[in-house]
């Protein structure tokens, strides 16, 4: 994405996708905390960036002026294709609709069912793991930290795991390339031309996944509608890969980079359960948007209908009027409110599901990998924009 | 010492499921509650003001310290 116009100065024309800040947003949200917590730019229509713990928080829950009608960080691509009248549901819509909806989605998300994924998730970072382990080096991100999530969620949906590639494809059509509009029209028609493929076949025979359930699911005593159940899936598709896999990738990147870090948690292995939640503050991947509902005043900046919002969560992470030593990572860090699965309604459904998998695949690796850094020479790459994380973190061990 | 969870402000974060799953419950839908009135035996107590400091959304309540 080089050819964006650089940045000459964040408070009134940041740019999400410029490569430098894709690659170090820190020193960009330390400098907009302290100066200007709330940034605007006019780069892909009238767009206001928050920066801090506390604005973060108030507009993740006011939902009133902040609707979920829109949550892209990077404008959907407007074209003739329009099989989502409600959108993605729960996470794109306002109350009443998102809160039915969140309702069918969260019991496939509990402790108990995400307990009963875990052993799958382990075994599956064994195999990925025997599959390098004798050549001593790997790609961190897309050799394994990529390949991991989006077998759990075929696995949900009731999809089949060798089309993983494709779905990762199609995801990172939408997220990482959101900007480029034959990939993002190519990722959302491919999801949901899939997804339109499947479902008849599961609504003649149903298989008990995500996908057959919902499509056999009433709410106030009739059929959920296919738009909807179509939403619920591609969301689930959307996001339940990209992010995962992004905080499962930086936070071995930070492992790769900071031996200490590594050998501690190899040590003390009871740190891990700490250590997953400072990696979800310091490396929380996503950013989330909201569209101003009503003409508003925030903090003194003149919000206008149709603005968008964009909730940083990952600055608000490194807040330092939230966090003690904001910037460093601390593996034993005992209070930790961080914000990485969201705050208020929309917290992430998924939650419990993420945690599991970033939880059991750091395991595994440092089980099996305890010592590994960066290949000499190698470039580590980053993606940003609605979802933050390594593309490539190339390893030796 | 007694808690509660505060059920309006509980979004199902589930940090203290996580951090004290022997005096915290938490539902299908992620909300969470408080085992045995909320009563906490002493031995808890340390473990649940993690809790109390770890929950995202403020949710949990001393009541009686």
């Amino acid at each position: 994405m080089g050819q964006l116009k650089p940045v000459e100065d964040w408070t009134t024309d940041f740019e999400v996708l410029d490569d430098g800040y894709i690659h170090d947003p820190f020193t960009v949200w330390d400098k907009l905390r302290d100066t200007c917590p709330v940034a605007h730019t006019n780069r892909r229509g009238s767009t206001w960036l928050l920066t801090t713990y506390e604005d973060v928080t108030a507009a993740a829950h006011d939902i009133a002026t902040f609707s979920s009608l829109d949550i892209g960080v990077i404008p959907a691509v407007e074209d003739e294709f329009e099989p989502l009248p409600y959108g993605l549901p729960p996470i794109g819509a306002d109350p009443p609709l998102h809160t039915w909806t969140r309702r069918l989605l969260l019991p496939w998300f509990s402790h108990k069912r995400v307990d009963g994924y875990e052993e799958m998730t382990r075994d599956l970072c064994n195999k990925l793991i025997d599959g390098f382990i004798a050549e001593g080096h790997a790609d961190a991100a897309a050799g394994y930290a990529q390949q991991i999530p989006v077998r759990v969620i075929a696995k949900i949906l009731g999809v089949p795991e060798e089309l993983s590639d494709t779905f990762t494809g199609w995801v990172r059509d939408v997220l990482e390339f959101a900007d480029v509009e034959e990939r993002a029209i190519r990722g959302r028609d491919g999801i949901l031309g899939f997804l339109l493929e499947q479902m008849p076949l599961r609504k003649e025979d149903p298989r008990g996944d995500l996908i057959s359930e919902l499509l056999h699911t009433e709410h106030d005593g009739e059929k959920v509608e296919d738009s909807v159940v179509l939403g619920i899936a591609a969301l689930v598709l959307i996001a339940g890969i990209d992010t995962t896999w992004s905080a499962i990738g930086s936070s071995l990147w930070h492992l790769a980079t900071n031996p200490d870090d590594t050998a501690r948690l190899v040590l003390e292995p009871e740190l891990m359960d700490s250590a997953v939640e400072e990696f979800l503050r310091a490396y929380s991947p996503v950013t989330m948007a909201r569209v101003v509902a009503e003409n508003t005043d925030f903090k003194g900046c003149p919000m206008a209908k149709g603005d968008k919002v964009l909730m940083n969560f990952p600055s608000a992470n490194r807040d330092p009027a939230a966090f003690d030593r904001a910037d460093e990572v601390v593996l034993d860090r005992e209070h930790n409110r961080h914000v990485a699965f969201g705050s208020g309604i929309h917290r992430c459904a998924g939650s419990n599901l993420a945690r599991m998998e970033l939880k059991v695949a750091l395991e595994e690796w440092l089980r099996r990998i305890p010592e590994f850094h960066v290949a000499e020479g190698a470039e580590v790459t980053w993606a940003g924009g609605q979802v933050r994380g390594p593309r490539s973190v190339p390893v030796v061990f | 010492m007694k808690i509660r969870v505060n059920e309006e402000k509980c979004q199902g974060h589930a940090r203290c499921y996580a951090l004290a799953p022997e005096v915290f419950d938490v539902d299908d839908y992620g909300q969470s509650s408080v085992k045995n009135d909320g009563w906490v035996p002493d031995a808890l107590e340390n473990k649940v003001r993690l809790a109390v400091e770890n929950c995202p959304e403020y949710a949990i309540e001393v009541l009686e310290p």
